[in-house]
């Protein structure tokens, strides 16, 4: 059989779900027998002008993890787009935006007034902002432009698989190598995860839910076999894609939902109004009102992993539209 | 500006109160602004939060949620989701850049068609003042 | 002029390239190093909930997860005013030495030891982690994996994940170690302590006993003099979780020593245009544009930067090696660039230890390790050392703990300033009267390695993904020649 022709590309994310390649361990030694890696995350807008010359569909599958956040990651992806068989998107910043998704509750401007003029450490009398194009006495040096919005993969290209998580874990990222390796893929569109929600598959002990608020992470000590949901935190498992392994559960914290949405589910923030107010006592408007500020971040906890494809903020690419 | 914008509102209306309510504002002849586009469902309680947000994912400029009054409800308690889930909604559209004045949730009965047609067009009103809903965070020309 | 773009040369938070003018002679005018990207974590963390910042906040970096995980959860302590139990300390300490275990395993043998096993003018397709394997044995190779593997179970035990763990809260931590876990833990960290030992033994026969190679840690181009900055513990010795801040001068004379709280009047930033990376320095004597010279407050961070800062280490074998290396480099603070990667392993060995002294600590499997916060939050900070240098994290919020400013300086920006000038040294040094080839286009690279500016473990490690690809442009910035690296 013929090697696969294997592109992993990183966008606007940490580099996690690299690691997350890694700990394949020993693993990946069977990953770089069967393909052939053409592009690695680190190399690549050096490979920039090189992938511009490769022929439509030359590579196989591409993984590409991170949100595209700048001028040079939307560029990257449609290059990349044109020239994969097969995209995947790979971890929640690919899928729904990610951590650096949570940039949308801001624009660009105040993003870089507040990292370049108003920091406390910053000392910048002149109001230097990063440019595009800086000349300095040897030349020009050139910057990729920063966008106004975060965008998820599927917003800037098509995308044929998702694979969640931060990160995904090593036992799906292995289902996913297995598939496509032995060519035996899903329907496209298809995400590589558990179809339940997590309160479905959680193993924790589920008597009756009935709360006059929530209590936060911090403020309380809880009991490490009982569902968090009953003990009055706030946990996105009612609105959260099965498949990672309850890592977070198991750690005594609650979910925070980067497995994004389940399929059925439209909008996770939307979700997790109506499941957390399910199981409150408010008989009144004030009470309810009250329960609702014990949530204190509400946007920000239900699209902690997915504020680009929260319904209010997606966008739809030209030809979608 | 405001002078030209007619704000697009989705009005949705739960069957026994509250629909009733704006038919009889109806039959009563009772004049209010055609800007309100009314979806009928069985019950408010029935109102998944999704609706609303695709509501204005969609392009409304506001919405409205109206259910029996309390202890009216034909369902016994429906509307008392409806209320627990109102206030939790309410911050995640502040926080998702969405102003109070676009989503409003109110109890109307079947004999109050004038106070329907009071609130449409006071909601008619806010909404003109502020221009059409766009969406948090900006765009990008590309 | 010409110019040369190296692009991307890196990872750091994202990605960097350097560009190199050439005079009309076609030697080096000089070299940037640029940072293309920004995420803007200051800025979209203002509204959040501050008991969410430890999850949050790894996702600065997937390499380094937990040095801004524990660096928020001090910040957090330090916000509510509440100290964690003394189990939770030790809980926090053994989980970060994991994580340095995981992180200088990956740096130093997927991405230096290709420069130095297999040699910095080697055949580029040999020049990463396989043809290292080559070099050494599978038997080594194997060894690598299997303890960077161990780094990430423990992590993964103690705080849930291994990349983007959950345990950290204000006041203590999430979930304790049960007796098993310990004897797991323990079991490994005896085998860390082990592959440590080896891997200086390994740095000594291949890179010490090559004249080639000490030659050029020695070599000018390799050198430079900034103040060198790290945590010490109460008897100035390396410490990687807590202590105070202490900076110490070209001639290692202590010049600051300073607890969180204090770091404004220590650290300042400075802004270009042509980096969306600012870059940090000593407020005094202060900033004086990229250039090496007592009066610029330019720094050193990181295992050097630690090494040169501090008195010692904490731990017997890692002292030895400590003092073993100032020796053979003729004392101390060292100079030289390309040490390290000699100090990382140093490091390597103390996190080892210090990982077995904690997992042999009777209190370490004690249930008592959350404190509950009474306090109202304010202000809090947070300091660690991360892999790649010192770590800040200073919150501000209101009286229900909702974030309204954030500020993050992180370990690799320290080294910003400092690794530009390296990279243009080397440049200078490399580049003469236009001659140009792949061995000089690496070894400029080696400059900015060596500090290890969270370049992913990934770089090397595949056959056929080669990490830069050169471009000479003429003066009016057309292509002239591509070297396919």
């Amino acid at each position: 059989m013929p090697k696969l022709n294997l592109a992993i590309y990183w966008a606007a994310a940490c580099g996690g779900c690299d690691v997350a390649i890694l700990d394949l361990d020993e693993k990946i030694l069977n990953v770089a027998e069967a393909a052939n890696i053409v592009l690695w995350p680190i190399a690549m807008d050096y490979k920039y002008q090189d992938l511009s010359l490769l022929p439509k569909d030359s590579i196989d599958v591409c993984l590409f993890n991170g949100a595209v956040r700048n001028s040079e990651q939307k560029e990257l992806a449609e290059i990349l787009r044109e020239r994969s068989r097969v995209m995947v998107a790979f971890g929640s910043c690919a899928c729904f935006g990610g951590i650096p998704g949570l940039a949308n509750f801001s624009n660009r401007e105040g993003i870089l007034k507040r990292v370049y003029k108003t920091s406390p450490t910053t000392v910048n009398h002149e109001g230097i902002l990063p440019q595009a194009e800086t000349a300095v006495p040897e030349g020009t040096l050139t910057l990729p432009a920063f966008m106004n919005r975060v965008y998820t993969l599927n917003q800037v290209v098509d995308v044929d698989y998702y694979l969640p998580g931060c990160p995904p874990p090593p036992d799906l990222i292995w289902t996913a190598v297995e598939a496509i390796v032995s060519g035996n893929l899903p329907p496209k569109g298809s995400v590589i995860a558990g179809t339940k929600s997590l309160c479905d598959t959680c193993q924790r002990v589920k008597e009756q839910k009935n709360l006059k608020g929530f209590v936060r992470p911090h403020e309380i000590i809880p009991d490490p076999e009982k569902c968090l949901l009953e003990q009055g935190l706030v946990c996105c498992g009612p609105a959260t894609r099965d498949g990672c392994g309850h890592r977070c559960i198991k750690a005594n914290m609650p979910c925070r939902g980067c497995f994004g949405p389940t399929g059925n589910i439209h909008d996770q923030g939307a979700k997790l109004v109506s499941a957390l107010t399910s199981i409150l006592q408010a008989t009144t408007k004030e009470e309810a009102r009250q329960a609702a500020e014990t949530i204190v971040d509400a946007a920000g906890t239900f699209y902690r992993f997915g504020l680009p494809d929260a319904l209010l903020q997606r966008v739809k690419r030209r030809e979608q539209a | 500006m405001t002078g030209s914008f007619e704000p697009k509102i989705v009005g949705i209306l739960c069957n026994w109160c509250s629909y009733a309510g704006a038919d009889l504002a109806g039959t009563s002849r009772l004049k209010y602004p055609a800007n309100i586009h009314i979806v009928r469902v069985m019950c408010s309680g029935r109102v998944d939060p999704t609706f609303v947000l695709k509501a204005f994912e969609l392009g409304a400029d506001g919405v409205l949620v109206s259910g029996c009054r309390p202890g009216d409800c034909h369902y016994v308690d429906g509307n008392y989701k409806t209320m627990r889930r109102t206030p939790l909604l309410e911050n995640l559209l502040r926080q998702m850049g969405v102003e109070p004045a676009r989503f409003r949730q109110v109890w109307v009965s079947a004999s109050q068609g004038e106070i329907f047609a009071r609130i449409v067009e006071e909601m008619v009103k806010d909404l003109k003042e502020i221009g059409p809903y766009m969406r948090q965070g900006g765009e990008d020309l590309a | 002029m010409k110019r040369i773009t190296i692009d991307p040369i890196t990872r750091l938070e994202g990605h960097g390239k350097i560009e190199v003018f050439l005079d009309d002679a076609g030697n080096v005018a000089k070299a940037y190093l640029q940072i293309p990207e920004l995420r803007g974590f200051e800025k979209f963390c203002e509204g959040r909930a501050a008991e969410e910042m430890p999850r949050i906040v790894p996702r600065i970096c997937g390499v380094c997860p937990e040095a801004h995980h524990l660096a928020s959860a001090k910040a957090l302590d330090s916000l509510w005013q509440v100290d964690p139990p003394p189990a939770a300390k030790k809980l926090r300490e053994l989980f970060y030495c994991a994580h340095f275990i995981h992180s200088h395993i990956a740096h130093f043998y997927a991405l230096a030891a290709p420069d130095f096993v297999v040699g910095p003018g080697a055949d580029k397709s040999q020049r990463n982690i396989l043809g290292v394997v080559a070099k050494v044995g599978l038997e080594t190779g194997t060894q690598v994996i299997k303890h960077r593997s161990y780094a990430q179970k423990i992590q993964a035990m103690i705080g849930g994940k291994a990349t983007h763990p959950v345990c950290g809260l204000p006041g203590g931590m999430s979930k304790p170690l049960s007796e098993e876990e310990r004897k797991h833990i323990e079991a490994m960290a005896m085998s860390c302590v082990d592959f440590a030992k080896e891997s200086l033994q390994i740095f000594e026969d291949v890179v010490l006993k090559n004249n080639e190679y000490v030659k050029l840690i020695l070599s000018e181009m390799y050198q430079l003099a900034p103040y060198s900055m790290g945590l010490v513990d109460g008897n100035n010795r390396v410490n990687f979780y807590d202590g105070l801040v202490r900076v110490v001068d070209q001639k290692g004379q202590e010049v600051a020593k300073f607890a969180s709280h204090q770091y404004p009047d220590f650290i300042a930033e400075h802004v270009e245009s042509w980096s969306y990376l600012k870059f940090p320095y000593l407020k005094n004597p202060g900033w004086k544009g990229i250039m090496e010279d007592a009066e610029s407050g330019i720094l050193w961070v990181g295992p050097l930067g630690r090494l040169n800062a501090a008195e010692g280490m904490a731990t017997p074998m890692a002292q030895k090696a400590y003092e073993k290396m100032y020796g053979a480099l003729g004392g101390k603070p060292s100079r030289a660039t390309l040490a390290f990667h000699w100090a990382r392993l140093v490091e390597l060995l103390y996190a080892a230890e210090r990982m077995l002294e904690l997992s042999q600590d009777p209190e370490i499997t004690s249930t008592d390790i959350r404190r509950l916060p009474t306090a109202i939050p304010r202000e809090g900070f947070g300091i660690v050392e991360a892999p790649r240098g010192t770590l800040y994290h200073h919150y501000q919020t209101n009286e229900q703990g909702i974030l309204e400013k954030v500020n993050i300086v992180v370990a690799t920006a320290h080294n910003y300033a400092a690794m530009n000038i390296s990279v243009d040294k080397a440049a200078k040094g490399l580049v003469k009267n236009g001659e140009l080839n792949q061995q000089a286009l690496n070894m400029i690279e080696m400059a900015f390695r060596a500090y290890d500016p969270c370049f992913g473990c990934a770089t090397h490690t595949m056959p056929g993904s080669l990490p830069v690809d050169i471009k000479i442009y003429n003066s009016q910035g057309e292509p002239w020649i591509n070297l396919p690296w």
